[in-house]
């Protein structure tokens, strides 16, 4: 079977505009995660991670006109640009696709003078800006599967390669902060009073954020730069079949999609990245599922204390964290945990840790009772 | 011989339903959302979290119905080795409009949790998989158009690799008044029984451009 | 309080789409959320919006949703009480 490989990666965040960037300013113990008073976004103040508009726009500027692109198109091109600069691989030809992940897009419009039925509200409209700017030849792909689309997208790109279907899959998961998102989230009553605290006793909500990540795939050994050594494994998504907005109380489809993925992996992750999203429920199922399936023990993280939950964006952004855990053998702690909160006890990583990263599990869950699970190792 | 074949499909539009070609059930005059409304009724789905749904789940639901169901009894597909697999054009736009209407007035800022949680294509996706109790590969593509090729390819895909063994395929498009909805059943069987059509793009082209 | 209750079932039905049920079949001092109507944790968050829109009923904290929420006749008892939970 054809091995599928990460060779590139970028993210944009709060916290920075490269991988890089964001992990020393996690090891720094830094979050993003700021109260914001802006009436054109909440009546009240709230506690989110936004990317910082004078850099983006600064950045964009560099090699566009930021008027002719809106915010979340800036972030991806950037993002998408970085990644595909530090590989060797000819992107142009029928061999390559592109996904975009993303839950809501330039949802912003909506809200805007430029009318309800605006062309750039409609996401494949979105992604094939995005492709036609890269010259990607094949139509592009849209996954919205609420937070799972990220990972799901990564996991529906490394079949098509390994189908033989392509060579080469450019990931890109985007989504911003909006009213129309904020608001959302605040009549379900699931933003959270402080930054959001991971799995911590004290959890009571989830913080939002904004960002932009981008992941290539291929099945060439020799595209990338850099030395490269991660292998994408087997990733699978399954579906609670309970409620649409709440979590399963036997945490059903994650258990089902991580104990799908362990049967079919070499052997146990050395690390979890988490969902990890801060609500009361949300930890509990995890937990729940992941007691299930045996993995109750293995060290396990979340990355949202740091730049919040960026939804359709997350499951990429959080998956080139991993890979940059992997790349330079180290586990960042779940940022706002302090003490254990959960029923079933998990293995929290609360500091930095220098160890060998052989292999990560990486799992996401959403809206619609969507989950979906995903194995990365190193050759 | 073992083939995947198109075991049951359906086609909602234009106020009409039609199930493996033959038209089945027709309400004119009516709107979107009262067409919905006597279809349910006519499927006898005894189903109340129906009348919860927003406009592109009803679709769903009721496509998922038309194809489940054989002489009045629905046929059951639980667990993890049935896939659904949906796309459109518009994702859940039909009801970011209304969600946008509850937040454009802060004098009558109520955004709603029923409106909001229908903000996203894939939950259309969680409504058949807890009616039916499925729990297997699901995903939401958004896409131009139905896009025949990509759609076989991928499920294909999860067949060949034996994700899944059946999976609820379609189109299913809700824009305002634009109402357009394509549904097939895919199944992985030994041996092809006459009536039985073979999986493939130009099929799929043909029953979505097939008129009621 | 009568005319309330009535108001209230029939504005329950409207806000959760209770399409198939008339007031007549709710009965005011049955709780809401156990069996009954087989409501959901969005229906209890939508009967918050509820309150706030109609009634200028601001609800805290989760607690303080379970009593009123409890039944319609808990949520008359608020409203009447100008808002507290009445216990």
């Amino acid at each position: 079977m054809t091995d599928v490989f990460i060779v590139s990666d970028n993210i944009i965040t709060s916290l920075g505009f490269s991988t890089g960037e964001n992990a020393s300013n996690m090891t720094a113990g830094i979050t993003g995660i700021r109260l914001i008073s802006d009436e054109s976004l909440s009546p009240d103040p709230f506690y989110v991670s936004l990317v910082d508009t004078d850099r983006l726009r600064g950045t964009f500027s560099q090699i566009l006109d930021p008027e002719e692109f809106t915010r979340f198109e800036q972030m991806a091109i950037l993002s998408i640009k970085a990644a595909v600069a530090a590989t060797k691989i000819d992107f142009s030809g029928e061999r390559t696709l592109f996904i975009l992940s993303t839950t809501k897009g330039n949802i912003d419009l909506l809200g805007k003078n430029t009318g309800k039925n605006d062309p750039g509200l409609y996401l494949w409209h979105t992604a094939k800006r995005l492709g036609d700017f890269f010259r990607f030849r094949i139509n592009p792909l849209v996954i919205s599967n609420a937070c799972t689309s990220g990972l799901q997208a990564v996991i529906t790109g490394s079949r098509l390669i390994r189908a033989g279907y392509y060579d080469n899959v450019v990931i890109n998961g985007t989504d911003i902060i909006s009213e129309f998102v904020v608001s959302g989230f605040s009549s379900f009553k699931s933003l959270s009073t402080g930054p959001c605290r991971p799995f911590d006793s004290t959890r009571d909500g989830l913080s939002l954020g904004e960002g932009s990540g981008t992941i290539i795939l291929t099945n060439n050994k020799g595209a990338s730069k850099q030395t490269f050594r991660i292998r994408v494994g087997m990733g699978f998504s399954g579906n609670d079949a309970n409620h649409i907005s709440g979590p399963s109380r036997t945490g059903e489809g994650l258990f089902l999609v991580t104990d799908r993925v362990m049967k079919n992996s070499p052997s146990m992750p050395d690390f979890i990245s988490a969902h990890g999203t801060g609500t009361l429920y949300n930890d509990e199922m995890e937990a729940i599922a992941l007691t299930r399936a045996g993995l109750q023990n293995i060290p396990v993280n979340s990355f949202k204390g740091y730049w919040g939950h960026t939804l359709g964006a997350a499951g990429v952004i959080e998956l080139a964290m991993c890979v940059h855990s992997m790349n330079n053998n180290v586990l960042f702690p779940t940022k706002g945990f302090r003490e254990p909160g959960l029923e079933n006890k998990l293995n929290v990583i609360d500091r930095v840790i220098k160890t060998e990263v052989n292999a990560c599990l990486k799992t996401a869950s959403g809206f619609g009772g969507c989950n979906s699970a995903l194995y990365l190792f190193k050759t | 011989m073992t083939g995947y074949y198109i075991t049951g499909y359906c086609i909602i539009r234009n106020n009409e339903a039609s199930v493996n070609g033959k038209p089945v059930f027709s309400a004119h005059g009516k709107n979107t959302r009262e067409f919905f409304t006597d279809l349910y009724k006519f499927l006898d789905s005894d189903y109340p979290k129906f009348h919860k749904m927003d406009n592109l789940c009803k679709l769903g639901f009721l496509s998922s119905e038309l194809i489940l169901k054989k002489n009045g009894v629905r046929t059951i597909f639980s667990g993890s080795d049935t896939g659904v697999i949906l796309a459109n054009s518009s994702s859940s736009l039909d009801t970011d409009r209304m969600h946008q209407v509850t937040i454009i007035n802060r004098a009558a800022y109520f955004p709603s949790p029923a409106v909001f949680v229908y903000t996203l294509p894939n939950i259309v996706i969680g409504e058949i998989c807890i009616r039916n109790k499925i729990t297997g590969e699901g995903s939401f593509f958004i896409q131009e158009k139905l896009n025949p090729v990509f759609l076989t390819d991928y499920i294909r895909c999860l067949l060949d690799c034996e994700i899944i063994n059946r999976c609820i395929a379609g189109w299913l498009q809700v824009d305002g008044d634009d109402c357009d909805a394509m549904m097939c059943l895919i199944e992985k069987t030994d041996k092809p029984i006459s009536g039985f059509v073979n999986f493939e793009p130009s099929v799929i082209r043909d029953i979505y451009n097939l008129r009621i | 309080m009568e005319k309330l209750v009535q108001t209230l079932k029939e504005e329950i039905i409207e806000a959760l789409n209770l399409v198939e049920m008339v007031p007549e079949d709710i009965n005011e001092e049955a709780p809401l959320f156990v069996d009954g109507l087989g409501l959901d944790s969005i229906d209890a968050l939508e009967l918050t919006v509820l309150l706030e829109k109609k009634y200028g009923i601001k609800i805290k904290t989760a607690e303080e949703g379970k009593k009123i929420l409890y039944s319609v006749k808990s949520m008359a008892d608020c409203i009447i009480a100008g808002g507290k939970a009445w216990d």
